[in-house]
């Protein structure tokens, strides 16, 4: 099985590998090397992780606009693997990062919900990219499924920032540590240079995982269509 | 009649995802010619038709309607073109005249009344011009779709088993407008199931089938046995071919 | 330009014609948003203290839940004796079917709100014309509401899930359209200053200018092949 598709190759074992690594280095130093944060205590340390798996969800949303467009001018099914793969990845990582919120906001907050701009756009982008995935169920031409999901994406990640504004326009109480300290924010802090070298280094192994995870799901994908194929021409 | 055929067709592929229904199809049509389309269900023809009419595009391949290319030319050739579909493509809630003024205005026809009228007789619809569509018969409507698509007095007329669904008196009042509107000398490629039907009316039968043509035959060239046997031997044909071609 | 205004105006003419002879759409969109109203007040309770704070939230739920059942309807015309076929043969820019479509969904919930907010204004012993400022904020909210709505009820009928499918698509990216305008009718109701009323004003404004441009650039792709 030495064709292109069917042997895994040697950059994404590579890529595999550094995500494991990196995730077990980013776990050493989120709960050994930063330090305890004063106010809040050890689950400050939700942070790292919490912001990372927002970040590898909205690099996923985003990711998938950008192969919706290259979907609709190219019309080459690989763009709809990877927005697919894209979203999927976003959905998970984009839920994580609201239970991880929860369990942080529970000690601080002193609540596990709020109607915060942040939360509630994450929340809503996760029922838009249901949505996306419901109406992909509802397609059975592929070229067509493909079509459809590319203008949904788009439409979707568009509305993202109008929401987030119109919830915004009500004060806000979510934490902004980076760019801007308000400080009526409850469970805002300000980072030690250990903190923020852990939080970079969390930033920069999710983006590792999410490439592995993206490049694993259409490899698959691509596996699936060539399986497809054959099953086709089996038949016929 | 032209020798520059007006519908030229070359090396048509087109994919729904993996399946492949159309595979290399070649076809040719001249000015006046009346194609019948036959084929088993799956064949491709109503995927061939509705890239014929412009509302799929080909995976690959060439297709050109009166030197126009499609898709990048659609605009032209959907001004050139008549289709009627298995379903009438009419609102049940306007008359039969404002379906008619409707898609008029669409097509931007000067004297939209006149010509209302002499599409009604034509279908020999005039008495019903005010009801609903929603009141008329199956076969009325179909009558009433193939106005529809003269409306603009296109060169091409494309038909998907506009047969479908009709009692043998309706199938004969279409065939009667049917022969009208290929007398006007314009080239009409039919889809049927019906051999018998189609017999009568058209000048040339293909053979469509595994996804391109396989056989066609002019009426002149029929052999005596009839067009039944000849579809049935270009079927069994084309099954030998491709267990051939598979192994 | 005068073929395209030509093909917009059929595709109006065409919906309302139909619309006036079936009276279909308008008839389910108002029975159910009557419906709806009735629900509210036996729902909320609403007594006169509450009422005001309430008002523009139990409107635009009304005017969003009706608007789907009329956008569903209106693309499903065009679905099931293959129309939709019908205008994409005609020699017209696919964006005039999309707008013309648009144009007359729009009015249809305009009909709807002239008859539900005087309806209203009866039940509750108010007048809710006394706001032009309200009356700015409905067509407005409608006008974004109506832009995606079109685009993605176009998208849900050629679906297996069909009907089913169209609140679950459009309800989440339509949000801040349901946001903005309960917000700012309420602000007219409650007679706050046009300071606070303007941030939701500039966000529908925003909204529709930017889901009217996605929804006629995209169109294209929902219903080619």
């Amino acid at each position: 099985m030495k064709n292109g598709i069917s042997s895994w190759p040697k950059a994404l074992i590579a890529v595999d590998v550094l995500a494991l690594l990196g995730l077990a280095f980013a776990s050493y130093m989120v709960f050994v090397y930063a330090p305890i944060e004063a106010v809040m205590g050890p689950v400050q340390k939700v942070f790292y992780f919490h912001v990372a798996t927002g970040w590898v969800g909205m690099l996923g949303f985003g990711a998938a606009v950008v192969a919706g467009i290259a979907y609709l001018i190219t019309r080459k099914t690989i763009w709809d693997l990877v927005g697919l793969g894209a979203i999927e990845i976003g959905l998970v990582f984009m839920l994580i990062n609201i239970a991880t919120g929860s369990i942080w906001a529970r000690p601080i907050w002193n609540t596990w919900w709020t109607w915060d701009p942040r939360l509630t756009t994450a929340t809503i982008m996760e029922l838009v990219y249901a949505a996306y995935l419901m109406l992909r169920g509802g397609v059975e031409d592929p070229e067509k499924r493909a079509r459809f999901g590319a203008i949904y994406a788009i439409i979707g990640f568009i509305s993202v920032p109008l929401t987030f504004f119109s919830i915004r326009i009500y004060r806000t109480i979510h934490p902004l540590v980076i760019g801007g300290n308000d400080p009526t924010a409850d469970g805002s802090f300000a980072m030690t240079p250990a903190m923020s070298t852990t939080f970079m280094v969390s930033l920069i192994v999710f983006t590792v995982v999410y490439i592995s995870l993206l490049w694993h799901r259409i490899r698959l994908g691509q596996l699936g269509e060539r399986v497809e194929r054959l099953r086709i021409q089996h038949s016929a | 009649m032209t020798d520059a055929p007006l519908i030229e067709v070359d090396h048509l592929i087109k994919r729904f995802g993996p399946k492949v229904v159309l595979r290399n199809l070649d076809f040719q049509a001249r000015g006046g010619e009346f194609v019948a389309l036959m084929g088993p269900n799956g064949a491709g023809k109503t995927t061939f038709l509705r890239i014929l009419s412009s509302l799929s595009g080909p995976t690959m391949g060439r297709v050109r309607i009166a030197g126009h290319e499609l898709p990048r030319q659609a605009a032209a050739v959907r001004r050139r073109l008549g289709v009627v579909s298995h379903m009438p493509l009419l609102y049940g809630d306007l008359t039969a005249e404002e379906n008619l003024r409707f898609y008029g205005r669409m097509y931007d026809i000067a004297r939209i009344d006149e010509q209302i009228s002499t599409i009604l007789d034509l279908v020999g619809l005039a008495g019903r011009r005010r009801d609903l569509v929603r009141t008329f018969s199956r076969g009325m409507q179909q009558r009433l779709a193939i106005g529809r698509a003269v409306l603009h007095d296109p060169d091409v007329l494309l038909l998907d088993e506009p047969h479908t669904g009709l009692d043998q008196d309706a199938c004969e009042m279409l065939d009667a407008v049917l022969r009208q509107v290929a007398a006007r000398g314009r080239t009409v490629v039919m889809t049927s199931h019906d051999l018998s039907r189609v017999e009568d009316l058209a000048t040339r039968f293909d053979v469509l089938t595994r996804g391109s043509i396989r056989a066609s035959i002019g009426k002149a060239d029929m052999p005596r046995d009839g067009l039944l046997a000849f579809y049935r031997q270009s079927l069994e044909k084309a099954r030998a071919e491709s267990q051939k071609g598979g192994q | 330009m005068r073929n395209y205004l030509r093909a917009l105006g059929a595709v109006i003419w065409k919906d309302l014609a139909a619309e006036m002879r079936s009276r279909e759409l308008l008839s389910a969109m108002l029975v159910f948003a009557l419906l709806v109203l009735f629900i509210f007040n036996f729902a909320l309770e609403l007594n006169v203290k509450d009422r005001l704070s309430v008002t523009s939230g139990v409107l635009w739920v009304t005017f969003v839940f009706a608007g789907t059942i009329g956008l569903n309807r209106s693309l499903a015309i065009e679905k099931d004796r293959g129309c939709l076929d019908g205008l994409l043969l005609a020699p017209v820019d696919r964006t005039a079917i999309y707008f013309g479509k648009a144009v007359a969904n729009f009015l249809f919930i305009m009909v709807v709100a002239a008859i539900v907010l005087p309806v209203y204004s009866i039940l509750y012993n108010t007048n809710l014309f006394a706001q032009p400022g309200l009356l700015l904020v409905i067509v407005l909210g409608a006008e974004g509401y109506v832009a995606v709505g079109t685009l993605l009820a176009a998208m849900a009928v050629q679906t297996r899930t069909r009907d089913m499918l169209l609140p679950i698509l459009l309800f989440p990216v339509v949000l801040p359209v349901l946001v903005a305008a309960v917000k700012a009718s309420s602000g007219y109701l409650q007679g706050l200053p046009m300071a606070e009323i303007q941030p939701w004003i500039n966000l529908l404004l925003v909204y529709d200018v930017v889901f009217t441009a996605i929804s006629f650039m995209v169109f294209e792709y929902v219903v080619e092949e």
